[in-house]
């Protein structure tokens, strides 16, 4: 049965299609830019490139140091969630699992622990960092934001631990597996897909992030990405052709991932809002 | 056979299972305690004390909190509370409204949806890093393509310095932080709205409601979660408001601090001025202190009467 497209429908159509156009214009002006020279993006902003020139990206890549700052982001974000994914794993299994006197408590301590942002924390965090020496280290990083991702991460790990069959580990036991084989050879592999949820929900803010580098990196060679493209805005001022080219290259590896994989990046990063 | 038939046994395994659990929950439970819980009871704690730079001095009482409610400090703290305030209830209205638009219209399966899915969550992906210096470009009075684009249709008059003048600089941040987020309570009301059982719908349509009516009366009570939590999110992010004005507008809130806001108040107190040797730590710490119970308590209020509504509606 065909319905007959009210005004309504095609308003919201109009919506769609105006909010695609918002959305991908400035993108496509930014992406199409970073092959011109700053003289040509200053006369004729629109205009397709007269020639492609890599010119920009070189001098991004080689002076602008975007090599050392992705190296570093990557750093950062893949050991933060390395620590996010197997101490949330683990906790959330010994909660969702187990039942024992205590766990009521640690689960409320963990919430407790959802409601505080870094952010407020900052003061204490960089005179703990300093005393620890910590500061202007790529480890500090990891540990404050692995501190930061661990409670979200034990709330869906226990949610999905929770959810599984009782009997499936208590066999495994009965079959002789020591507890922590239990874990990691028989019940983490069934919660893949948690573990897919937990890794795009953290990883995204740590990686997008660039406050707490600012205030606890000031060794050049130590910057991350978000931080160097601050760097970079800053000496590039006047030079637009390689502006556009820094924030094209900054923003390329999450937009093609999400391009790859938008299910999952929607369903990860609305996670906590989409459960209830 | 009962594997705890044994008594001394059973102690055993009792015990092993108790080494085990604590295993499983000590890395996460000390990291957490070291690097979030601890440091957010100290910068409560922080606020009570005389600091020079970043050491420590005596015990200052409430010091730091009355330096902050005088001159000058009362008035750019509020300012920035009102500009906070003002981001909230203009987020509130034009963010969370066109994300429930847009919702409706992706709920109702228009052609290309996969395409308009994805476009429409595109911005909320990308570093706010990346998004304010992409818009400082944009804005700019002299180069920037968006009044280049205002003059060549004939709009001369809307081809304002945006950033630069404070009448502008605060409506047009607002303008960005809604081009990057407005997909995120999109996404979430459209879950929600796939989450209303059909029943409910076909019934309201049986009955003979419009599709208004049916909005009106089924749809937007049904979403009653999806709106706490995004109010709640809203205001805790239009609260703690920093990256966006700190990229596109510096760490004093430009033009004339029409941007300050309580974040970049407290960055720049505590740490953005380091390098001139004069940052006040204490002062520093009791704005985030206000901060902290500004959100908790505005966060904790709103929760109750939302979902008091949920109940009831």
């Amino acid at each position: 049965m065909r319905r007959r497209l009210s005004g309504l429908d095609w308003l919201l159509r109009g919506a769609l299609i105006l909010n695609a156009i918002g959305v991908l214009s400035p993108l496509l002006v930014m992406l199409v830019s970073a092959f011109k020279s700053t003289r040509e993006i200053f006369a004729s902003p629109f205009a397709p490139p007269s020639m492609l020139s890599f010119q920009n990206f070189i001098k991004v890549w080689q002076v602008g140091q975007f090599d050392l700052y992705l190296r570093n982001s990557l750093i950062v974000t893949l050991g933060a969630l390395a620590l996010i994914l197997l101490f949330g794993a683990m906790a959330g299994y010994a909660l969702g699992r187990f039942r024992f006197r205590l766990n009521d408590v640690i689960y409320l301590f963990f919430l407790a622990g959802l409601m505080i942002p870094a952010k407020l924390a900052l003061i204490p965090l960089f005179v703990q960092l300093k005393a620890l020496g910590l500061l202007n280290s790529l480890w500090g990083l990891i540990l404050v934001y692995a501190a930061g991702g661990i409670p979200a991460a034990v709330f869906i790990m226990a949610g999905f631990f929770r959810t599984l069959p009782s009997d499936l580990d208590n066999a495994a036991r009965m079959d002789g597996a020591g507890e922590w084989q239990v874990f990691w050879r028989v019940m983490l592999p069934l919660v893949r897909p948690a573990l897919a949820i937990v890794g795009i929900y953290s990883a995204i803010p740590i990686w997008n992030d660039f406050l707490l580098p600012l205030v606890f990196i000031q060794k050049p060679e130590l910057k991350t990405l978000m931080q160097g493209l601050t760097v970079f805005f800053g000496q590039y001022q006047t030079d637009w052709g390689a502006l556009f080219a820094g924030l094209t290259l900054a923003s390329l590896p999450l937009a093609l991932l999400y391009l790859l994989l938008s299910e999952e990046f929607i369903k990860g990063l609305t996670a906590g809002a989409t459960k209830g | 056979m009962s594997r705890s038939s044994h008594p001394r046994r059973f102690l055993g395994l009792r015990l092993e299972r108790g080494l085990w659990l604590t295993l499983f929950l000590a890395p996460a439970l000390v990291l957490m305690l070291v690097f979030t819980t601890l440091p957010a009871i100290n910068a409560l704690v922080y606020s009570l004390f005389k600091w020079q730079a970043f050491k420590r001095g005596a015990f200052a009482g409430l010091e730091n909190f009355q330096r902050l409610f005088a001159y000058p400090f009362d008035q750019q703290f509020l300012r920035a509370l009102s500009h906070n305030t003002l981001a909230f209830v203009v987020l509130l209205v034009v963010q969370t409204g066109l994300g429930l638009l847009l919702a409706y219209a992706l709920w109702k399966h228009p052609p290309g949806l996969r395409f308009f899915r994805v476009t429409v969550f595109l911005p909320v992906i990308l570093s706010l890093v990346i998004v304010g210096f992409l818009w400082q470009l944009f804005l700019n009075p002299l180069f920037g393509p968006l009044n280049k684009l205002l003059h060549g249709v004939g709009l001369h008059a809307l081809a304002l310095p945006w950033l630069g003048d404070p009448a502008t600089a605060l409506p047009a941040l607002l303008l960005v932080n809604v081009w990057r987020w407005v997909g995120f309570p999109a996404l979430v009301f459209l879950a929600g709205i796939n989450a209303i059982s059909e029943e409910y719908l076909e019934a309201a349509k049986l009955d003979g409601a419009s599709e208004g009516q049916v909005f009106r009366h089924v749809i937007l009570p049904l979403l009653a979660p999806s709106f706490t939590i995004i109010v709640l999110l809203t205001f805790i992010g239009s609260f703690e408001w920093f990256d966006l004005p700190y990229v596109m507008e510096g760490v004093n809130g430009t033009p004339a601090g029409a941007t300050d806001t309580l974040a970049l108040m407290f960055y720049r107190l505590a740490f953005g001025t380091v390098d001139a040797g004069i940052s006040d730590v204490g002062l520093g710490a009791a704005v985030n202190t206000v901060l902290f119970f500004l959100v908790l308590l505005g966060a904790v209020l709103g929760a109750l009467y939302l979902r008091r509504r949920e109940v009831e509606g």
